[in-house]
């Protein structure tokens, strides 16, 4: 990995240092993380809760809570398929266009032939959403379209509709307004990663392909498209594991309670409800393993495309 | 013949640019939008705000901001405090510890050298929120709730910002220079800390902007450790906001405290947005 380095001469060895520099991470990182991750298993399996005063457990109550978690409730849904479902379909549709537009862009900044000019001032300003804090845009969009915000007031003065429309209502509307956020926070990024991505593509490639003649859709879908899979894949798999996180935006925007019904309820924001007043550990442990499980196997195509860089 | 080819393919590069530009613009535009309605409702009073919509700023501001800074219920000054100075203990941290574990692995041969790179890529991935059980937990059984350790030291392993810093060092240390530093007689703590950080400078800037950042805007964890109003952070301030009862509100002091809560920000990544993002692309995969 890396350069190797040269044999001493003087044959004092150094290798204690290497492990005194790396301990604080480690210590950090067995308190602060891995420590919690085995607690958080542990307690997956017992019934811990607030109810009310009243502290329950905990008690040992072997696989009950993944039970529960997957058991339909009254009106027959489960909640954990549910949210996962919410949690998918929120990520695809803030996603797809993310990708689709990121990937146009990046071919754009990147062609020659068309020489953009003010690339810097839109690659400014196309990263800026991701910088900014989630909660505050999210609070934002709410005030923007609120049923007395701006949005609607544009509406009204313009006669589109007769009255305010409640954005918040509408099962549609609360999604597409949580993917658009996402969409706008994260489009610049993944356009800046693709730029670095095609940019490193071997110059000949196109040149080549240019001399045989091939137009600028056979460039892209023959040379650009096939050279850049490694790192598109890498891009998609790595906006998933984030997708499965989503939490802020949905939280703050329908106050926690992913308005309608539930409809803009996700994982995390699940995770979070158990985590509040009720301190259900149980159940919040369960999920959290159930999170654990998706994200690491998600992780391990990560792992998988940086480990090949180092392989020797 | 050749001439007419020509000319049809200017043509069709002016077409490609026009589309091209206008869809730049348009996204510009949409990135920006709901910025600039931020700025321009933080100017305006609640009364010019409930009248209708404008593209024009007016002169409230000052009052805006006035009676934001001074609200009885959302301390908004102590909460911009306290995230500066989380963010900054944690940017500090998390950089330095960064470097120094990137370091040892690139620079001393030992056994678990492999192993704890590893180690550290398995994990890099995996999200914070799947541990939070344990950590709450572990934080009610040190009685660390209303304090600020459990959110700024546990970023001194950083695994993202560890593995920048690795792929910089691969680029910018070379060996010699460890090597002549030892020949000299410095120590290795000296040799780093005198030697190598100054080295890894830009790398560093780039990583404590990041991590400042995320610092400033993380709000799942901090919400469920922070319930004392003194020691609230921003982000739980806004959720705050949120579930306020709406309609009472001055809708021009809650534009401008939504603009309080990203304007340091801002104004960091608008003076140096060029370094930002060329820092968004190392320490990624290289394909």
């Amino acid at each position: 990995m890396g350069r190797k380095l040269k044999p001493r001469k003087t044959g004092v060895s150094y290798a204690k240092w290497g492990y005194i520099f790396i301990l604080p991470f480690f210590i950090t990182y067995f308190i602060f993380t891995l420590t919690p991750q085995i607690m958080t298993v542990y307690n997956s399996f017992f019934e811990n809760y607030r109810n009310g005063l009243k502290q329950v457990g905990p008690n040992f109550v072997g696989l009950k809570n993944y039970v529960a978690l997957f058991t339909p409730d009254k009106n027959g849904t489960v909640g954990m398929l549910k949210y996962f479902g919410n949690t998918l379909v929120l990520w695809v549709m803030g996603a797809v266009p993310q990708i689709v537009v990121a990937l146009l862009l990046a071919v754009f900044f990147t062609s020659y032939r068309l020489n953009i000019k003010g690339q810097q001032f839109f690659k400014t300003v196309i990263y800026m959403p991701n910088l900014i804090m989630a909660a505050a845009f999210s609070m934002l969009f709410f005030t923007l379209f609120s049923t007395v915000g701006p949005v609607n007031q544009i509406l009204l003065a313009h006669g589109i509709v007769e009255k305010s429309v409640n954005f918040l209502g509408l099962k549609i509307s609360v999604r597409i307004l949580i993917s658009l956020m996402n969409f706008l926070m994260w489009f610049g990024n993944t356009t800046i990663l693709l730029m670095a991505g095609i940019q490193g593509i071997d110059q000949n490639m196109f040149e080549a392909a240019e001399i045989d003649g091939a137009n600028s859709l056979q460039v892209f879908f023959r040379v650009t498209l096939p050279l850049l899979m490694p790192i598109l894949v890498y891009t998609v798999i790595t906006a998933m594991i984030g997708g499965l996180q989503m939490f802020d935006v949905p939280q703050v925007l329908t106050n926690g309670k992913g308005v309608p019904d539930r409809a803009s309820m996700t994982m995390v924001m699940y995770l979070n409800n158990y985590l509040g007043t009720s301190k259900n550990f149980g159940m919040a442990g369960a999920i959290s393993v159930v999170l654990f499980i998706i994200s690491a196997g998600l992780s391990m195509f990560v792992y998988n495309s940086l480990s090949r860089q180092y392989r020797k | 013949m050749k001439n007419a080819e020509n000319t049809k393919g200017k043509i069709l590069m002016i077409i490609a640019r026009v589309v091209v530009y206008t869809i730049l613009i348009f996204l510009a535009v949409l990135c920006l939008f709901s910025f600039y309605m931020l700025i321009i409702n933080a100017t305006r009073s609640n009364a010019q705000l409930q009248a209708g919509f404008t593209l024009m700023p007016k002169n409230n501001f000052f009052v805006n901001l006035k009676n934001a800074w001074t609200d009885a219920s959302i301390n908004i000054p102590r909460g911009m405090l306290n995230s500066f100075f989380i963010a900054m203990c944690s940017a500090v941290l998390t950089t330095y510890f960064s470097a120094l574990t990137a370091y040892g692995i690139h620079v001393y041969n030992f056994k678990l050298k492999r192993a704890a790179f590893l180690f550290i890529m398995a994990v890099m991935m995996i999200p914070p929120q799947v541990s939070a059980v344990g950590f709450i937990q572990l934080v009610y059984k040190f009685h660390l709730t209303n304090n600020y350790i459990p959110l700024i030291i546990p970023s001194i392993a950083a695994p993202v910002v560890f593995f920048y810093m690795k792929q910089y060092l691969e680029s910018v240390l070379p060996m010699e220079m460890v090597e002549a530093a030892r020949v000299d007689g410095s120590g290795e703590f000296r040799t780093f800390n005198t030697i190598v950080l100054p080295i890894m400078k830009p790398a560093i800037a780039v990583q404590m902007i990041f991590s400042f950042v995320s610092s400033w805007n993380n709000y799942f964890i901090p919400a469920l450790l922070l319930d004392k109003a003194e020691m609230k952070t921003v982000p739980i301030m806004i959720a705050q906001l949120r579930s306020a009862d709406y309609s009472k509100f001055d809708m021009g002091k809650v534009y401008m405290f939504i603009l309080l809560a990203i304007l340091p920000v801002l104004v960091v990544y608008i003076i140096l947005s060029k370094s930002i993002i060329k820092g968004v692309t190392a320490g990624s995969v290289k394909g």
